[in-house]
């Protein structure tokens, strides 16, 4: 397999047999004029076959408008990780080199619906009241971007206000230069409260919540 | 295309930070740190059968910032991300609880010898013996301008943040290894890269410095860098020669600072001692100044700063550590 190697398969197959529960991996892509949109589709078909929960279903940007508002997808190549609901775990970009356990984490809260948060992390977020964005930058070289992602995600699962997407810079120079993404890894939620680095569990959900309270009228 | 998809291949991080720490224990032993010397003293901890908590920001420490290793023994050559998931799966096998990821932020002594340590995230832990292992990260160069623009043009992580400056002009201050691996880096994807450094002359190996001699690279030897500057992101850097003075001004739109590493010891200061660049005395057993904290790799005044020394010192804090709550009873 060009991305999945032989090593690695017995470790990825060990992974997803936690998984409980089926998960649609829902990817949307386009021929023509996508930069990584094939060698996305090719990781994604390498990894379903190594798990009898998963599940791939490929969707044309341009010809599939309904799947595409039903999912709000704005840019190619994207990838809804989706179990028993659509938790809101979205990937913008290729997950391969550090990203890849991000990939098969979301697989794993997917279908479990268990975001693995801390028991006063899940209390806080029952205070959020409104929709919450998460937008994380990421390059593909870069150790501590996993963490955020995943973080990001587990909130996604924990409450069903927020989405969560992992953006891969590199891929995205438009966007990324609408966000003044100039390091990595960086959040962005609902387009005003911006993080720079990895922050720790309780750091971020305290964010998080004080940014929604301080917000309201 | 600066990025090969293919040669970057996938990374699985290892499944240890899953065992979930328990603050009502008191702890045999407390590991900070999850960098070579902090893996390797939780591998030796584990097989001692210690009640030990490792507390890390990551696993693998400066070694995921390492492209290429080819002197850690038994490996001719491993990238820095191969070798930090080896060291991952055999603490894998190896297990002991893990608070990650998480940062000690106060380590205090109390009555009867006992150790509290504090986190970032609010938790607190307490051990009858600690080991240090905390490395170090990169230096800050404490010019105008250099906060206010973390973010916004200013990194220091060249294989994380490169990608971002495709096509533009960019500096690299330092002018060692580190430095000279990040312009080799930018030079994938950037258009100029301008080497800043205060010395007269390079100090990196003669390989890197000669992948660095190349028509885009422009060097500035002797210059010391004063100011970063710009509105809301970087848009120069104000340069100074030593001899003659003389002042320049280089319009780029990123600066990656490598210069050097400074250990992290803050949580140390004022319960060990430590020498003039804050590393944390250790003795040829890994013992500090105070008996029961032990330390290891990086973050001591040890003086070589390499993988299998560190790997190694982990291990002898390890079971010095051992011998000391043998010793100790209780
Ligand atoms: C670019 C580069 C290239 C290198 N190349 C080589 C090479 O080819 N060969 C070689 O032998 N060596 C090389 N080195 C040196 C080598 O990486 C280090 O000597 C080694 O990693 C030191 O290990 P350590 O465990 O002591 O510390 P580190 O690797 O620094 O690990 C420290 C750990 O502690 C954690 N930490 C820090 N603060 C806290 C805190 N407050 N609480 C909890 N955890 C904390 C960190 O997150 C990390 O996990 C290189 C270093 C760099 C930067």
């Amino acid at each position: 397999m060009m991305f999945i190697k032989d090593e690695l398969v017995g470790q990825v197959k060990a992974e997803l047999d936690k998984m409980t529960n089926p998960v649609k991996l829902v990817f949307f892509t386009q021929e023509v004029e996508c930069q990584y949109c094939r060698e996305m589709r090719l990781l994604l078909e390498e990894l379903v076959p190594l798990s009898g929960k998963l599940t791939l279903e490929v969707n044309d940007f341009i010809l599939n408008k309904e799947k595409v508002e039903k999912y709000k997808i704005d840019k190619i190549p994207a990838l809804v990780v989706e179990g028993n609901k659509d938790y809101g775990i979205r990937f913008y970009g290729i997950p391969v080199g550090y990203e890849f356990t991000s990939l098969v984490e979301a697989c794993l809260m997917a279908s479990t619906g268990e975001s693995g948060l801390q028991p006063e992390s899940k209390n806080a977020l029952k205070q959020l009241n409104k929709p919450l964005q998460i937008k994380v930058f990421i390059t593909l070289t870069c150790p501590y971007c996993p963490q955020a992602v995943q973080l990001a995600h587990q909130v996604a699962v924990e409450n069903e206000l927020v989405t969560s997407e992992m953006i891969e810079a590199a891929e995205f120079p438009p966007v990324a230069a609408k966000y003044g993404v100039m390091a990595v890894p960086k959040t962005v939620i609902n387009e005003t409260l911006i993080i720079e680095g990895a922050l720790p569990e309780k750091e971020f959900i305290e964010r998080i919540i004080s940014s929604q309270t301080s917000n309201q009228p | 295309m600066p990025l090969n998809l293919k040669d970057l291949g996938i990374h699985l991080a290892p499944e240890g930070r899953k065992n979930i720490p328990d603050p009502t224990v008191l702890y045999d032993l407390i590991i900070i740190g999850g960098g070579p010397a902090g893996m390797t003293a939780a591998v030796y901890a584990s097989r001692k059968r210690f009640r030990a908590l490792l507390i890390a920001k990551d696993l693998g420490g400066q070694v995921l910032w390492t492209s290429d290793i080819e002197n850690y023994m038994g490996y001719q050559y491993i990238t820095g991300q191969e070798l930090s998931k080896k060291f991952g799966e055999q603490m894998e096998a190896n297990p002991i609880d893990m608070q990650m990821p998480d940062e000690v932020e106060m380590l205090k002594v109390e009555p009867g010898q006992i150790f509290r340590v504090k986190t970032k995230n609010k938790k607190e832990f307490t051990a009858k013996s600690v080991v240090i292992a905390s490395g170090k990260r990169y230096r800050s160069l404490g010019v105008p301008g250099e906060r206010e623009f973390l973010g916004k043009g200013v990194a220091y992580c060249a294989t994380c943040d490169a990608p971002l400056f495709a096509g533009k002009d960019v500096a690299v201050i330092g002018g060692g290894n580190s430095a000279l691996t990040a312009v080799n880096d930018l030079l994938k994807v950037a258009n100029q890269v301008k080497l800043v450094n205060i010395m007269p002359n390079l100090q990196g190996d003669a390989v890197l410095v000669e992948k660095a001699r190349d028509p885009r690279v422009e060097l500035f030897l002797g210059w010391e860098t004063v100011a970063i500057k710009g509105l809301d992101k970087v848009e120069a850097i104000q340069i100074i020669n030593r001899k003659n003075k003389e002042s320049r001004e280089l319009k780029v739109q990123g600066v990656f600072i490598e210069i050097g590493l400074e250990p992290n010891s803050e949580f140390a200061k004022g319960v060990l001692l430590l020498n003039e660049h804050y590393e944390i005395i250790v003795d040829c057993s890994c013992r500090t100044s105070v008996i029961g904290i032990f330390a290891a790799g990086d973050v001591t005044n040890v003086q070589e700063k390499q993988i299998i020394v560190a790997a190694g010192d982990g291990a002898k804090a390890s079971l010095a550590a051992y011998s000391y709550i043998l010793n100790r009873g209780a």
